[in-house]
């Protein structure tokens, strides 16, 4: 755990230049990166860049027909924001189940995003939301931007597409259409300060009983948060009664592949999805 | 040897100035370097709330903070919030509550309590067991300590 160099840099070029060339941690709240480093599980440095005081990585804001949540959004922030609100409300339910307020006040969505634990809160709202990561980089001099599909920036546990030396700017939530509707919820052994056993977020577009461009995202049930292509199918334009929630809970029970943890077996993570499937499934019939 | 770095901050209404590890948490400074020990170091790692300290107006747990981030920042331990009346106020309350028992949560506790009463005067029950929810005590059962906050809020009675 050594680190040679502090930096706290002040702009996004500033920043990025003290990422280039790699060998450097980013510090966002460090609510992930203080305890890992402490349990020896990652390596700090030899740079440590504090990006907390680069202002391009903060605000929530409606901007090129999307909203913008600033890497360095926190939980709290993006609770209390009308927009996320009026336009995500469904990440604002993933953000109140978060931890607990002294968290929720440090903790980044960038860093949620980043240390892609596959139990992370906001990354099943985010794939239902079909987000995507504005990454930036100065390979040459010049600060340039790339945006990725929230659904491609998953490769693994703890592992994203971000290079060495990116920065994640911001996370882009298209803003919805209208009648869109999206219900999460997580399942863990308490409310505060768990991690997730199981995380559940269905969106779509309702049209009378039934949901179109129907989309379903899993937390904690496999390698990375993922997007479940066969439930999907399976729910998109299926009426929301009792049979059709029952049968689109039966294709989530097949179709997720969980481990055995201590938090839960494999079996019981099964279970889960299926009855979480049906308990979401009946709210959005509601909603 | 780790690499120091000095900072600058405001610490209980006094600038204040420290040279600390790169790797230090703030709650390490405050009690180790500072010498500030009433925040508890407990869990270490987020889960306890003992360490709950207020930077720029938000509660945060100093454990997970580093001390090198509290560069330029304002920060109130609890030995600065027991000069302001709401403080007073909770730690009144706490008292005439029996909501010590052992005492080694309290700090956290009052420090929570305090920063979340500033923008929520009225709560209910239940809002106050949310607002607390990242403070264990293994002594009280918590009853105690709702029923202080709650009276807290109605003026210490
Ligand atoms: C007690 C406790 C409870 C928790 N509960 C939950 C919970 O309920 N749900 C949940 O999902 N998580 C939880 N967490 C995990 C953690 O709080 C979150 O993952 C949080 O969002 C991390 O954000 P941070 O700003 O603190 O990240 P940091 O610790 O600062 O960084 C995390 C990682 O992301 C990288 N990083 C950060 N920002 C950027 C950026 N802009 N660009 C590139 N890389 C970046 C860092 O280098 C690091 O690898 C909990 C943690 C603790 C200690
Ligand atoms: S010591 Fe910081 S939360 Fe327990
Ligand atoms: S009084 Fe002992 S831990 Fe709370």
């Amino acid at each position: 755990m050594a680190i040679d160099h502090y930096h706290a840099p002040t702009s996004l070029p500033e920043a990025l230049e003290r990422l280039r060339g790699g060998g450097a941690t980013i510090l966002a709240g460090g609510t992930d990166l203080m305890p890992q480093s402490h349990a020896g599980r990652v390596k700090l440095g030899p740079a440590l860049v504090n990006v907390r005081r680069v202002p391009e990585l903060g605000g929530i804001r409606i901007d090129d027909g999307t909203l913008r949540l600033g890497a360095l959004s926190t939980m709290s922030e993006i609770l209390r924001s009308a927009f996320v609100r009026e336009y995500a409300p469904v990440l604002a339910e993933a953000c109140d189940h978060f931890a607990s307020d002294q968290i929720r006040n440090a903790a980044t969505i960038g860093g949620n995003v980043c240390n892609a634990s596959p139990a992370g809160d906001t990354l099943v709202p985010l794939l239902v939301l079909d987000a995507e990561a504005e990454l930036a980089s100065k390979p040459d001099g010049e600060v340039k931007l790339r945006r990725v599909p929230r659904s491609a920036v998953f490769t693994g546990p703890g592992r994203t597409v971000r290079a060495r030396d990116e920065l994640l700017c911001a996370i882009r939530v298209p803003l919805p259409k209208p009648g869109f509707v999206a219900r999460f919820v997580k399942f863990g052994t308490r409310p505060a300060l768990d991690i997730s056993a199981v995380a559940i977020g269905i969106g779509g577009v309702r049209s009378g009983r039934s949901l179109a461009g129907a989309r379903v995202a899993f937390g904690a049930v496999a390698p990375t948060p993922m997007r479940a292509k066969a439930t999907e199918a399976a729910l998109e334009g299926t009426v929301l009664d009792d049979a059709g929630i029952a049968r689109v809970a039966a294709v989530a029970r097949d179709e997720v592949r969980p481990i055995d943890d201590v938090r839960a077996s494999a079996w019981y993570r099964k279970e889960l999805v299926s009855n979480l499937t049906r308990r979401v499934l009946g709210d959005v019939a509601q909603a | 040897m780790s690499h120091r770095r000095e900072i600058e901050f405001v610490l209980n209404g006094v600038v204040t100035r420290a040279s600390v590890p790169l790797e230090a948490s703030a709650l390490s400074m405050l009690r180790d370097v500072i010498g500030l020990t009433g925040t508890k170091y407990a869990c270490g790692e987020g889960e306890c709330g003992a360490c709950t300290i207020e930077v720029d107006g938000a509660s945060v747990c100093a454990c997970l903070q580093f001390a090198v981030d509290c560069e330029g920042r304002t920060v109130t331990t609890i030995e600065g919030a027991a000069r302001d009346p709401l403080a007073a106020r909770i730690e009144r309350a706490f008292v005439e509550h029996g909501a010590v028992q052992c005492g080694f949560c309290t700090p956290g506790m009052v420090m929570q309590a305090r920063n979340w009463l500033a923008t929520h005067p009225d709560p209910t029950r239940e809002e106050i067991k949310r607002a607390i929810e990242g403070n264990l005590c293994r002594c009280t059962g918590y009853v105690k300590i709702v029923d202080a906050i709650e009276a807290a809020c109605r003026g210490g009675r």
